[in-house]
């Protein structure tokens, strides 16, 4: 019964997409902080489809201690797909694509995180995702974000990540699963919006340099977009409010 | 010089711009200064700093602190601080300058799972944190209740000048010692003012933000003992 996928209209005459959002439109995005009693910080996360729970640990003693450096601490992070996050069960065991975004993740994370600060130690970063759409590693850099907040560890700023992509020869915001799967090109970023700086950049296709500079900068408004959900999610938590 | 500015901040909110020292929870980057962590920024005299309002404990030198013996070596017990390093007891400090490892049994002292008052002697990067019980009102802790609160909340527990602390301690004939390091200890001689004073502190915890907490915690302690 279900459409045949060359049958999805990815982008009609009125620049509407394939999920009724415009060009530049994020999916919707909730982000709730301190979800979890038991790990130091902890953040859940709804990007469009995707439901993602970050808990983070630490700074805390490094097991096995042959991994810990004498001048400043580690950062460690699993990202992982629990069995039903898919449509067809995905084995639990760590693939080759979540061990490769638990990397990212993780170098994304590192130039935000001031593990300078506390060496010998260790802070663990854990993301299971609970449902998978596209976008599933933005969404869990978000959550991990908040998460490594929560837990108090000092940060040189907030990272918030967006994807953009090129979706019929257009370059779109936030591109989601079926976009990803038939779309041109698709460019996750990272960006810490106080310093400007980017974290990560990957591009899965082909763009002009035209496109590849209208991509990022799409993206990174998305990510402003983002960090103004993840500071709600803070505040919230800590202040009570989301007001100023 | 009373003109404390403050605000609430998350990691990356830019606290201010200028020619202010940057201290506690905040880095700069070029001219502006940025907040670390969650927490209250306060920009006074010439200073900024953000009151952290989560987070782990860092030792610092002269703390007062409760640690619990988790092992010993031949030459020095091993504490939890609370903190993310364990704190080193030396055994000198407790059989004096003539300790002698071939003689001295350090579990004759300090067994595991006692508790301790102590002082953070020395904390530095390279090494974990020294801890003496070489002074005053420090040493081994016969009796009470451990609770453990979290870090960023002691001052709240204690109040302006004790405030908080002496309510508590006034109105369930407890004896409270807290340590920086979120490790507090409850010792009463009736069950009734020790449950009362281990309620207050978790409310204490809970609801540290709220204003007007100790005229609350009055209130309660107050109505609860009728």
């Amino acid at each position: 019964m279900g459409v045949r996928k060359s049958d999805i209209v990815l982008l009609d005459d009125k620049g509407i997409r394939c999920d009724g959002r415009s060009i530049e439109e994020p999916r919707r995005i909730m982000i709730k902080a301190g979800v979890l009693k038991n790990a130091n910080g902890s953040a859940y996360i709804e990007f469009g489809e995707n439901k993602i729970l970050a808990g983070v640990f630490g700074p805390r003693d490094v097991h096995p201690k042959h991994l810990a450096n004498t001048d400043r601490g580690i950062l460690r992070c699993r990202y992982h797909m629990q069995p039903f996050s898919v449509g067809e069960r995905k084995n639990p065991a760590p693939s080759r694509r979540e061990i490769e975004i638990s990397k990212v993740i993780k170098e994304a994370l590192e130039p935000a995180v001031m593990l300078e600060n506390f060496p010998r130690t260790v802070v663990d970063v854990f993301i299971e995702i609970l449902q998978a759409d596209g976008g599933s590693r933005c969404a869990a850099l978000d959550a991990a974000a908040v998460a490594l907040a929560d837990a108090g560890i000092p940060m040189r700023d907030m990272v918030s990540a967006c994807a953009a992509g090129k979706v019929a020869d257009t370059i779109v915001l936030d591109i989601n699963n079926e976009e990803d799967q038939e779309g041109q090109a698709d460019m996750p970023v990272a960006y810490m919006p106080n310093l400007g700086k980017v974290t990560l950049v990957q591009l899965d296709g082909v763009l002009t340099p035209q496109e590849y500079e209208k991509c990022v900068n799409t993206a990174i408004n998305g990510c402003k977009l983002v960090y103004e959900f993840q500071k709600k999610a803070l505040r919230e938590k800590f202040f009570g409010d989301s007001s100023q | 010089m009373d003109d404390i500015k403050r605000k609430y901040v998350i990691p990356g909110d830019v606290i201010t711009t200028g020619p202010y020292r940057a201290e506690d929870n905040v880095h700069l980057f070029g001219d502006k200064i940025i907040a670390t962590t969650v927490g209250i920024s306060e920009i006074y005299d010439s200073g900024v700093r953000v009151i952290p309002l989560t987070g782990v404990y860092v030792p610092r030198i002269d703390d007062f602190i409760i640690g619990m013996v988790k092992s010993h070596t031949s030459l020095s017990w091993e504490l939890d601080i609370n903190a993310c390093y364990p704190g080193i007891l030396p055994a000198q400090d407790v059989f004096g300058r003539d300790f002698n490892p071939k003689v001295d049994e350090l579990t004759s002292r300090l067994k595991t799972g006692d508790l301790i008052a102590a002082r953070v002697a020395n904390s530095d990067r390279s090494r974990d944190p020294l801890i003496t019980i070489a002074d005053r009102d420090l040493g081994k802790i016969d009796d009470g209740e451990l609770i453990k609160i979290s870090p960023t909340k002691v001052p709240r527990l204690i109040g302006k000048r004790g405030s908080m602390i002496q309510t508590i301690e006034n109105a369930t004939k407890a004896q409270i010692t807290i340590g920086q390091n979120g490790y507090v200890v409850v010792s009463c001689e009736e069950a009734e003012g020790l449950l009362k004073a281990l309620d207050a502190i978790k409310i204490v915890e809970e609801q540290a933000h709220v204003p007007n907490l100790t005229e609350r915690i009055q209130e309660m302690l107050g109505s609860s003992s009728e």
